[in-house]
């Protein structure tokens, strides 16, 4: 095989495109700069983390079944797990969301970085919504009889029925994480690609000859 | 690019200062820890909630008077559901609006539901033969459809002093043919758990869909009587609240705060209004980086300096 070929190979090009985009030292950096020193920067890895616990927690649930919890102590506790590790996820969340709009991080060329995780909040909410209408208990009866109508009002509840637990449950536990670790891949090679954005500069005239633009 | 050409709330300057350490996996590890212990403390110490989930069986031998009101209300067609409209019905004018917009009902209807037939009739002919139910449903299916007007009309006037005694749903109707034996023989069967399984399983063995059995249950008054002495109606912000002293969805608390003011929580299109504005606003939020104006806040407001003070304080 020549040289030439390899080159034109769709997996040469791929790798060559992605490591260029993507160097492995600010795929795994041992160092930033020195700007990045603020406890808000914590609330992104945060939020990270409480998905992984939220995920982990999500799947012990998933071996026994949607209803398990409700006979079982332990099944109880881990579902007790499924819940505070939402709240920090949420929590942590909205504090990195508004920190980030407060750096105003879409600057220099981030601008998807920020559309992605605003996406992400979104479909956050609407998992958080399937979680709560799939426990099966009176806070899924009492919030899936209520959510409906603005569902149905804006058309949706035909195709995305609240009341339907069999498909609010595959929506909870396949599609919703799919689309949401997908999303947060997405937006974390966007981070890492993009690094975090510099502070602004108050003294215009300082202002770099080679700052970076969308 | 040139100092004439940099736009500060879009581009950012190239950092040509110091770096730190930085160890990622580290960070990360640590971060994934002390979430971990931090679940596990607030669920040893909080829990979670698990009210059970109401059956009509319960709600039938809690409030009898109720759901036989709400089984008439199917019947003569004034309950939420027999008079919602789209996706489950075709009732004129229910849907809600967003100026010429009727999304719903340009969707139409994809959850066919016939509230008399779904939550009365039908079930009622699953039960085992009884000559009194067995004549009344033959006479139902014969009469006309001014003549079942009519019976339901007049059970209807009189359903005023419903009342309900030894296992019977009472009411003083005269002329209102098999109606006062449906009302009791579906208020009986919803009591001893048969009106549960008829409105899940349908024609199927197995189900998971309880559209029909939570639309009934949520025509009813008991539904939300429970609902309310747990703060979760929607004028006691519910939409953000579940059971017991949870935090619920604190993340829902804008969505909640439409459905306390005007116009919002006295329009006919209410849910369509809060979620339009919703929508805009997520939007607006989503698109900040490409809204002249808006982008410039947090330069303006320079909460900035908060989160980089020791930046800011090395240079001064």
């Amino acid at each position: 095989m020549s040289t030439s070929e390899i080159d034109r190979q769709w997996t040469t090009r791929l790798r060559r495109r992605a490591l260029e985009k993507l160097p492995p030292e600010k795929t795994l950096p041992d160092s930033q700069p020195s700007y990045v020193s603020s406890w808000i920067y914590v609330f992104g890895v945060t939020t990270i983390s409480a998905l992984i616990v939220v995920i982990a927690t999500g799947c012990v649930l998933a071996l026994r079944g949607p209803t398990w919890w409700h006979g079982s102590s332990i099944g109880h506790f881990v579902n007790s797990l499924h819940l505070w590790s939402v709240e920090i996820f949420f929590f942590a969340m909205v504090i990195h969301l508004w920190g980030k709009y407060f750096m105003a991080a879409w600057r220099g060329g981030r601008a998807m970085t920020w559309i992605t995780g605003m996406v992400l909040f979104l479909v956050s909410i609407v998992t958080a919504l399937t979680g709560y209408v799939s426990q099966s208990n009176f806070d899924s009866q009492w919030i899936s009889t209520q959510a409906k109508d603005a569902i149905n009002a804006s058309g949706g509840g035909a195709y995305f029925n609240l009341l339907n637990f069999g498909q609010m449950l595959m929506w909870h536990i396949v599609l919703l994480p799919l689309v949401l670790v997908f999303l947060v891949a997405v937006h974390v090679v966007l981070v890492r690609i993009k690094g975090v954005v510099p502070p602004f500069e108050e003294d215009a005239g300082q202002q770099s000859a080679g700052a970076s633009h969308e | 690019m040139s100092k004439k050409n940099f736009r500060p709330d879009v581009d950012a300057p190239e950092w040509r200062g110091g770096h730190s350490p930085y160890d990622i996996l580290k960070e990360g590890t640590i971060a994934l820890v002390v979430v971990s212990l931090l679940t596990v403390l607030l669920s040893v110490v909080f829990g979670s909630p698990d009210d059970p989930a109401i059956t009509i069986k319960s709600w039938s031998n809690a409030a009898p008077v109720d759901f036989a009101t709400t089984a008439l209300s199917e019947l003569n067609g004034t309950s939420t559901t027999a008079s919602y409209g789209a996706p489950y019905n075709h009732t004129p004018d229910a849907s809600q609006a967003l100026g010429p917009l009727t999304l719903e009902k340009w969707v139409g209807v994809r959850i066919p539901i016939d509230a008399a037939n779904d939550f009365v009739v039908n079930p009622l002919r699953t039960l085992p033969y009884q000559t009194a139910l067995h004549q009344g449903l033959a006479n139902w299916s014969s009469a006309s459809t001014s003549t079942r007007t009519k019976w339901v009309a007049n059970y209807t006037k009189a359903s005023a002093g419903m009342k309900f005694n030894g296992g019977q749903v009472v009411v003083n109707a005269t002329n209102a043919g098999p109606v006062p034996v449906m009302i009791n023989d579906l208020t009986k069967m919803a009591r001893n758990g048969a009106l549960d399984q008829a409105l899940l399983t349908g024609n199927s063995f197995y189900s998971t869909d309880y559209t029909q059995s939570l639309l009934f249950i949520s025509d009813g008054g008991y539904l939300g009587q429970l609902a309310a002495k747990d703060h979760l109606l929607g004028e006691q912000w519910g939409v953000m609240n579940e059971t017991g002293s949870y935090p619920g969805s604190a993340w829902l608390w804008l969505y909640t705060f439409f459905y306390q003011i005007s116009p919002y929580n006295s329009s006919g299109n209410g849910d369509i209004l809060v979620l339009a504005t919703m929508i805009l606003l997520t939007a607006g939020l989503t698109l900040m980086p490409f809204l002249p104006g808006l982008r410039s806040i947090p330069r303006k407001t320079r909460v900035y300096r908060l989160i980089w003070r020791e930046h800011y304080r090395n240079r001064e």
